[in-house]
């Protein structure tokens, strides 16, 4: 019975649930069981939230049993990254500096998740304040990835993916700076996307990079991201960088197919520096969308190399200014001192975690007096000539594809040594970022060492409906089985 | 690139960092190595190009100037490391030396 519940997609859930076959405290209390199970192999829950999440469900079962009309989620367990704002429970960003932080309101997201009937069961693990490729950079403890327990998830919203992967939730929230959805979903064969800078409200989510920063979905299937995009994508008068105008239907288009789309694969990340076998079933994921009626051609994104060197300068500036809020006095952690600056160098100090003390300096010397416009500047105006890059390869294409991550999952403390290897994980997710594109990843097969392996669907500004059309169709022809499997997968559900 | 301990103290002051002599000399390799990587986007001609900060055309935009409930005092501090009588407490701050 759990086995038959927490393999089942949302889709799915919601349907069966509607039908009455099964209760929302059932399959919610399935997925707490399979997590608590699973979680001593992964950590990739912060917290898990029994209480709350079983009084939800019931509230749903009871207003279901009056004949309420309820939200498109109704029932549906979902695994909620850290770094979102929910009212009385702890919100740390993976980070000692919050480790008690009780926020006082919950994030635009996190409230339209609850219209929508959504039952949170957890808060994810993720790297601290969402630096990161691994979620090695937890305060927390690393989280591991399902195929693999020796491997990393990819990062930073590694927590969310896992714990989908694992079948502790059929949906999670990340959010994506530099790749922080995509990879992570393409490490643990899952599908995740990054919507349109501006499309889903940041209200509530801790800032890392504010002209980067993006909430978005996970699931094990297509159908599922849509219908959790449709949930939480939307104008909120509560951020002023949100999109006015309503959120795209996502819905409508999505079984229409690759017939007659032209698909460009972008040359420049088609080199050096791929893996093999994320190269071979990348290749395999083209021929299969001309072989669906797709028209593929060759582009050239020709100031694309420039995207990872643009954005580390781009996104340490904005943290050390965004995180300068991390003072000891209104919230967080303090460590005494004298004075109150030594109160805030002390605190900062005892409460960041490395990647984020190296993020906080680059980004203060990349803004100090006489290096701005060398650096964030000239980064900025760099940032422009690729979107403009974007949009002439748009001229001839509807989409264009590459692989999401170069390699497959990495095995724990492979990159934690050396900064720049570890930044290079995002070369091909970046640029969308800087463009403030819409991208998705949908897992394509497995390398020769059985892991998976992602395909990234870019499209332009505001074109979500298309970037899942091409997904679901694919999608439904590869046939891609995420069940986790392997001589170190974690142990299958029972 | 590169950077002397002095310089990567200084940035550590400006961003209110206490980092101990191992910190500050682990950090000097790395900053050089991360700006260094980082300068690339110097070789890219940007004359006449505006710089982006955000992807979608948004300015200036405006609300009605309304009342309307807002957090209350007591939540406001309510998460402060510490406060009193309704304030956050920090130590002294006035005639602290630069």
């Amino acid at each position: 019975m759990s086995v038959d519940l927490v393999t089942r997609t949302a889709a799915e859930l919601r349907d069966q649930m509607s039908a009455g076959e099964v209760s929302a405290v059932e399959v919610v209390g399935a997925h707490l069981a399979r997590a608590r199970a699973v979680d001593t192999e992964i950590n990739a829950f912060l917290k898990l939230m029994d209480e709350q999440a079983l009084d939800h469900a019931a509230d749903i079962d009871r207003r279901r049993a009056a004949g309420e009309a309820l939200g498109p989620l109704a029932g549906v367990p979902l695994a909620l990254k850290d770094i979102l704002a929910t009212a009385g429970i702890e919100t740390t960003c993976g980070s000692r500096i919050l480790e008690h932080y009780r926020p006082n309101y919950d994030a635009t997201a996190v409230q339209r998740l609850r219209a929508a009937d959504a039952v949170v069961i957890g808060k994810t693990n993720m790297d601290e304040f969402a630096m990161g490729s691994s979620t090695e950079n937890s305060a927390f403890g690393p989280t591991r990835n399902p195929w693999d327990t020796d491997r990393v998830p990819g990062g930073s919203s590694g927590g969310s993916t896992a714990a989908v992967a694992a079948f502790a939730a059929p949906l999670g929230i990340g959010t994506d700076t530099g790749g922080s959805i995509r990879q992570p979903a393409a490490l643990c064969g899952l599908v995740g996307m990054k919507p349109t800078y501006g499309r889903v409200s940041r209200y509530g989510l801790i800032a890392f990079a504010s002209s980067l920063d993006q909430v978005g979905p996970i699931a094990r299937s297509v159908t599922d991201a849509a219908l959790l995009h449709s949930a939480i994508a939307g104008p909120d008068p509560l951020d002023s960088t949100s999109i006015p105008t309503p959120a795209e239907d996502v819905m409508a288009s999505l079984d229409r197919g690759l017939d007659g789309l032209r698909v460009g694969v972008v040359a420049e990340f088609m080199g050096e520096g791929m893996a093999e076998g994320v190269r071979a079933r990348v290749t395999e994921a083209i021929a299969r969308m001309e072989k669906l009626g797709a028209e593929v051609v060759d582009v050239s994104l020709p100031h694309v190399s420039y995207g990872v060197p643009a954005y580390y300068l781009i996104a340490p500036s904005e943290c050390s200014s965004n995180l300068s809020r991390y003072d000891g006095v209104r919230y967080g952690m303090r460590v005494d001192g004298d004075t109150a600056e030594q109160m805030m160098a002390r605190t900062r100090a005892a409460g960041f975690g490395a990647e984020v003390k190296r993020r906080i300096m680059v980004g203060t010397y990349a803004l100090s007096a006489g290096y701005y416009d060398a650096y964030y500047a000239q980064a900025q105006r760099v940032r422009t000539l690729i979107s403009r890059d974007f949009s002439k390869a748009y001229e001839r294409c509807d989409i264009l594809v590459s692989a999401t991550s170069p390699t497959t999952a990495f095995p724990l403390g492979e990159k934690t040594a050396d900064p720049l290897a570890m930044y290079l994980n995002d070369i091909y997710t970046i640029p969308s970022n800087l463009a403030g594109a819409p991208a998705l990843s949908l897992p394509v097969g497995l390398d020769d060492q059985g892991l998976p392996v992602g395909l990234q669907i870019m499209a332009p500004v505001l074109a979500e409906p298309v970037l899942f059309q091409a997904a679901r169709a694919l999608e439904a022809d590869l046939g891609f089985d995420p069940t986790p499997r392997g001589p170190n997968a974690v142990t299958a559900p029972s | 690139m590169s950077l002397t301990v002095d310089e990567v103290r200084h940035v550590a002051r400006l961003a209110r960092l206490a980092l101990s002599d191992d910190e500050l000399e682990a950090l000097r390799g790395q900053l050089a190595d991360i700006l260094a990587y980082a300068e690339k986007v110097g070789e890219v001609a940007v004359d006449g190009v505006p710089a982006t900060s955000h992807a979608y055309p948004l300015a200036n935009v405006l609300r009605e100037d309304q009342p309307r409930p807002s957090l209350a005092a007591e939540d406001a501090i309510s998460s402060a490391p510490q406060a009193e009588d309704g304030r956050f407490h920090v130590p002294r701050i006035v005639g602290e030396q630069a």
